[in-house]
């Protein structure tokens, strides 16, 4: 690069990143491997990593409402079960393609998600994460006194059960694996848009962010539609894995638990924490599971000290920070260095010749 | 007739809401910090008496004079090791810290008691009551909860406003920053009204555990009645607590009369109605700080 082009364009703003090139160039083949996993893996391996796969997507949409809307809801087991006893309604009762009824049932939590809102926001803080939490009782409540769902007993998932169990576990899984890109893609996509600098901006402060023209409380509205949609879509994914949805755990806030432990380990407010702590939380499920309830306290214990102590989570031990970005949404100088060197050259020339009125 | 009682238990059980949500109304008003362990500290206190009455066989209502100071103690502690470093990071990190406490304590408590459903024994008086006409009676029980419950209320509201230790709970709540230049020291008054709370919360729990059946997953049940009685009275004051705790008992026990399944729901409906049309409350605090 040239002075001279330098000079006619003084700043050069950069998205992507050594970093963010190094990480497509990792996670393009380990998709790729993701993809034939039908063809290489067991069943139990996949229905496991079908698990893992819903806990990135919920991961994921948690961290898009606290992490960037600054909204900390434990009541997202609402979507999940709408999303969950939407697809078996849709595919057995109404007898739509199981695959087809995924979309519709995301869209339906979505549309049920924008009314919620309105009652939603009345509240904010820890008062806002409570009435999410009795929202979300609210339609438990309400799909046990339904008989055409099963009522308190729930309802299986037969649509899929005449496919041979190899290839219902395969389809299963792919389908995951598309959701997972799709959630985790939506969010990098929102991240990168004009809508996005507005959510790191109401998530620095919110008040600020308001005053600069950012519509404070349409962008959580959004947010909030959003994350509603990717956790209906978790619920269908877990639904079509277990081919059984009951009211009790299907709207247990366990889940809310388990997604606010993956964003807190993972690392809050990035795109690549939940990613991390979703691959934390699930292994260490599986390695504390024989330890019964210890595994809840440890993971309890290790939230609250990584809040108080490390704020950004395993992501930001990994990145430095926020140095490493396998998902550039932010801006930055192309050369930080070379344009203060151009500031200088600039006096300088001033200094020497432009005879300056 | 059957009406009349479903209203009149209904308000007795208010006032069990009330004294339940007394703390939580506390540390918000004070602190604003949403504790998100309220319902499972009720619960550990119901626990403590259970653990006091039953195998230590301490008289009932006996217990309740160690099981208030156990928890007020914890309450300081609670402050002082957790809540103010996570006031001190801001943002989420009180919400999360609150949350996470909430699950390790409910698991804890799965551990060392199974989560078999217990009771506090208090003997005759569980089910003594007070005939008032031939259909109609209160049980003593239900009624000394709703004379604690408001004496409580009333107890702390004139703690907040008359004692030396209340005003300065209430600067601090005004105005952090003028309080401590005042001379006030945020974190000590923090930890003082967090221990009140707890201690309150103490009470409630043993209230609690001698009405109802309880085991370690209660405490969520009881966040959640303690937060509507507190959204349905408004933020912020006190005696909007004991009357949202009412309503919310009254909404349960009528919708119970309904249809014993449309209790709980019946509760949660009328708090999402106040939501809806009036999101301050029955009675909103006059001044919003």
């Amino acid at each position: 690069m040239t002075t001279q082009e330098a000079t006619s364009a003084p700043i050069k703003v950069r998205r992507a990143t050594k970093s963010s090139w190094a990480g497509l160039a990792v996670i393009t083949p380990v998709l790729i491997l993701l993809a034939m996993g039908p063809y290489i893996m067991g069943r139990g391996l996949q229905q496991n990593l079908v698990i893992m796969f819903s806990l990135i997507v919920l991961g994921t949409m948690w961290n898009l409402l606290a992490g960037y809307g600054g909204m900390v809801s434990i009541g997202q087991q609402a979507y999940i079960g709408i999303g969950a006893y939407g697809l078996v309604y849709i595919a057995d009762t109404i007898g739509i393609d199981p695959f087809l009824a995924v979309p519709i049932a995301v869209v339906i939590a979505g549309a049920l998600s924008l009314p919620i809102s309105f009652l939603a926001f009345r509240l904010s803080g820890g008062y806002f994460a409570i009435g999410t939490w009795v929202i979300a009782e609210v339609v438990k409540l309400v799909v046990e006194q339904m008989d055409v769902l099963g009522a308190g007993s729930g309802v299986s998932f037969m649509a899929i059960t005449d496919l041979s169990p190899g290839r219902r576990i395969a389809y299963v899984y792919w389908l995951s694996l598309i959701a997972v890109v799709v959630a985790v893609g939506v969010t990098y996509l929102v991240m990168r848009s004009r809508l996005g600098l507005g959510f790191t901006a109401i998530r620095d402060d919110a008040v600020a962010a308001g005053s600069l023209g950012v519509r404070v409380t349409r962008s959580k509205r959004i947010v909030y539609v959003i994350a509603g949609m990717g956790c209906a879509l978790a619920g269908a994914m877990i639904a079509a894995n277990t081919l059984r949805v009951q009211p009790e755990s299907i709207f247990s806030v366990e889940y809310s638990a388990f997604m606010i432990f993956i964003v807190v380990i993972g690392g809050i407010g990035t795109i690549e924490g939940p990613i991390v702590g979703a691959i934390v939380f699930f292994a260490l499920q599986q390695w504390l599971s024989d330890f019964g309830v210890w595994y809840l306290v440890i993971l309890g214990l290790l939230a609250i000290i990584i809040t108080l102590l490390l704020p950004r989570g395993i992501w930001g031990l990994i990145s430095g920070n926020g140095r490493i970005r396998l998902f550039p949404v932010g801006y930055r100088l192309a050369n930080p260095l070379e344009r203060f060197a151009l500031i200088k050259d600039k006096t300088a020339v001033a200094d020497k010749g432009e005879p300056s009125a | 007739m059957e009406w009349l009682n479903a209203v009149l238990q209904g308000v007795l059980l208010g006032g069990l809401y009330a004294l339940l949500a007394a703390g939580l109304s506390l540390m918000f008003g004070v602190m604003r910090i949403v504790n998100l362990a309220h319902g499972v500290l009720a619960v550990v206190a119901a626990y403590l008496g259970y653990f006091l009455v039953d195998k230590l066989s301490v008289p009932a209502f006996l217990c309740i004079l160690i099981v208030i100071p156990v928890m007020a103690g914890i309450g300081y502690v609670l402050q002082l090791g957790l809540l103010n470093p996570a006031l001190a990071r801001g943002g989420l990190a009180p919400i999360l810290v609150t949350f996470g406490l909430a699950v390790v304590v409910t698991n804890l408590l799965q551990q060392f008691f199974s989560a078999d459903t217990r009771s506090i024994q208090t003997g005759a008086i569980a089910t003594d009551s007070i005939q008032i006409t031939g259909d109609i009676s209160i049980g003593v029980f239900p009624l000394l909860t709703f004379v604690v419950g408001v004496a409580v209320i009333a107890g702390l509201q004139m703690y907040l406003s008359r004692s030396r230790t209340g005003r300065a709970m209430r600067a601090a709540s005004d105005d952090k920053e003028a309080a401590q230049l005042m001379g006030i020291d945020n974190r000590r008054i923090y930890a003082i009204a967090t221990a009140i709370a707890l201690g309150v919360v103490g009470l409630a729990g043993v209230f609690l555990g001698m009405r109802t059946q309880f085991s370690p997953t209660y405490g969520d049940a009881t966040l959640i009645f303690a937060f509507e009685a507190v959204i349905i009275g408004g933020l912020g004051s006190l005696w909007g607590t004991l009357i949202g705790g009412i309503v919310l008992g009254v909404a349960q026990t009528v919708g119970a009369q309904i249809n014993p399944a449309y209790g709980i729901l019946a509760g949660n409906l009328v708090f999402l109605a106040i939501l809806a049309f009036r999101p301050t409350g029955l009675l909103p605090k006059a001044v919003n700080s």
